[in-house]
């Protein structure tokens, strides 16, 4: 009975192996070759495709004005989300000048566009500084921040990180953030997330189908 | 910061919060019952299924899971734990008796009634054959991997959830099949002799794609880029990282559970042999006392 059983299981190992050899090896190559291949664009978008993969855009902030912010105010407006803070060496004002430079070339349908510059550094980026600061890249870009709590539950939905490093003896600290841009139609809706590596050009193209 | 807050989760999830809750009250109850008796369950066992347990809750339910949406070797180090480190503990203590025995009296009818449900018996049969549950085991670490999937699935709160949620259950289906203490005529779905071979071939395409990660040059997975990284790492440094963790201790744990399935053979076979022996010493003593 045993030696028979035990048979039977052998023969089916060897005669299973080779297909998963196969199989194996056939996967491995397909792997490899998405990776390593050029990247054949699926859509003629330069950024990334996010609708029906991030939620739509809802948050609690303070606006520049002191007063409370929520998406209520800027909906029938197309919104690039964008994360950083003023104190930013590179990144941000790097950001926040391809955005608008992208956004000139709509013309007077630019104004149908807020850029929401949330700051993560709410310690230093108070209402005034933070709100010259936003519309000195636009009169689209408006500056908001807000407590912690607001912060994390904001940053927590769309997925990106933030943290501040410990302060120096000057007091100067840096903060880490996310560098992606996200997009949502006048709805509401996450249509675009944009990338630093992206060109206005590019990222102006984009906007094109999101823009009304 | 407090401590206490990295003991939190990020993302609180009921599901697993129950799931872990009830799988360590049930399996403690029922370890319980039989203390003293024959059937106890060893403490080893004991061990084995709540430290799985509790790396299963770690890495999902603390501020660990925070760190791994945002740090890509975290990211596999959380994967590590979830399909090969948690269930494979968990498996190895072999907890099914122990938490039948400690189910509410009134519920054993019922729950038994829906494993031994054909649909169910049918549906594990299908995902515990070796080719199958060999390609599920491997083909998952590929699917999320894959660089479009896994940038969709590092946004997606929902799809996030399915990731490790599958990693997870798959996990604790393979590392089952390989680690049954029972041998296939005791009731295991499938023969020692087969699972050695599953268990290594195992190695085989892991150890492919952690090399394939340590070695690239450039970035695949720029999600993280995107998202923020938690502190200020070079990209490729923690895609090294994470190949490496992808790549060693994943191919180790298949050593260890081709090791483990290695001597439940050679132990059933002793046993089969002494069997074996005894048998022929009857017919020797039957033959004797015909004469």
């Amino acid at each position: 009975m045993r030696p028979q059983a035990s048979g039977r299981s052998r023969a089916l190992t060897l005669s299973r192996a080779l297909p998963l050899i196969l199989a194996l090896g056939l996967s491995s190559i397909c792997f490899l070759e998405a990776c390593s291949g050029p990247k054949t664009p699926t859509t003629a978008l330069h950024g990334d495709d996010i609708r029906g993969v991030m939620p739509s855009l809802e948050f609690t902030l303070t606006g520049p004005s002191g007063a409370t912010m929520t998406a209520a105010d800027v909906r029938g407006k197309t919104v690039l989300l964008y994360f950083g803070y003023t104190h930013c060496p590179d990144v941000c004002p790097a950001t926040l000048a391809k955005l608008s430079q992208a956004l000139k070339r709509f013309g007077p349908a630019a104004a149908a566009v807020r850029v929401l510059f949330v700051s993560v550094d709410p310690k230093r980026d108070s209402g005034q500084a933070l709100g010259s600061y936003a519309s000195y890249f636009g009169p689209q870009v408006m500056g908001l921040t807000g407590t912690d709590d607001q912060l994390t539950a904001l940053t927590k939905r769309y997925r990106v990180a933030y943290r501040r490093d410990a302060p120096d003896a000057s007091g100067d600290y840096a903060v880490y953030h996310s560098s992606a841009v996200f997009v949502f139609d006048q709805d509401g809706s996450a249509r675009l997330l944009a990338t630093p590596a992206e060109t206005s050009d590019e990222l102006a193209e984009d906007l094109k189908a999101v823009i009304r | 910061m407090n401590p206490l807050h990295w003991l939190l989760p990020g993302e609180f999830s009921s599901s697993v919060m129950v799931c872990c809750t009830a799988a360590v009250i049930v399996f403690a109850r029922g370890s319980r019952r039989v203390s003293g008796c024959a059937a106890r369950t060893s403490r080893w066992r004991g061990v084995s299924f709540y430290l799985g347990i509790t790396l299963i809750y770690v890495p999902l339910q603390t501020g660990f899971d925070y760190f791994a949406q945002h740090m890509f070797w975290i990211h596999r180090l959380q994967h590590l734990l979830l399909h090969h480190i948690g269930p494979f503990l968990v498996a190895l203590s072999a907890p099914w008796s122990s938490m039948s025995r400690g189910l509410p009296v009134t519920w054993r009818d019922p729950v038994s009634r829906v494993v031994r449900s054909a649909p169910i018996r049918r549906l594990y049969g299908i995902l515990q054959q070796p080719l199958i549950a060999f390609t599920l085991f491997v083909g998952l670490i590929f699917f999320w991997l894959w660089p479009s999937v896994h940038f969709r699935a590092m946004l997606s709160a929902d799809e996030y959830k399915w990731m490790n949620w599958s990693m997870t259950l798959d996990g604790l289906l393979f590392w089952w099949l390989i680690l049954d203490p029972r041998s296939r005529d005791e009731g295991a779905q499938i023969g020692f002799g087969i699972r050695v071979p599953i268990a290594l071939f195992a190695m085989l395409p892991q150890l492919l794609i952690g090399a394939y990660l340590t070695f690239h040059a450039t970035i695949i997975y720029d999600v993280y880029a995107v998202c923020g990284r938690l502190w200020p790492v070079n990209p490729i440094t923690d895609q090294q990282i994470g190949g490496l963790i992808t790549w060693i201790p994943a191919c180790m744990m298949s050593v260890v559970g081709a090791l483990i399935a290695l001597r439940r053979w050679m132990y059933d076979d002793t046993r089969a042999l002494a069997a074996r022996n005894l048998a022929g010493i009857d017919a020797v003593l039957t033959a004797s006392q015909l004469r």
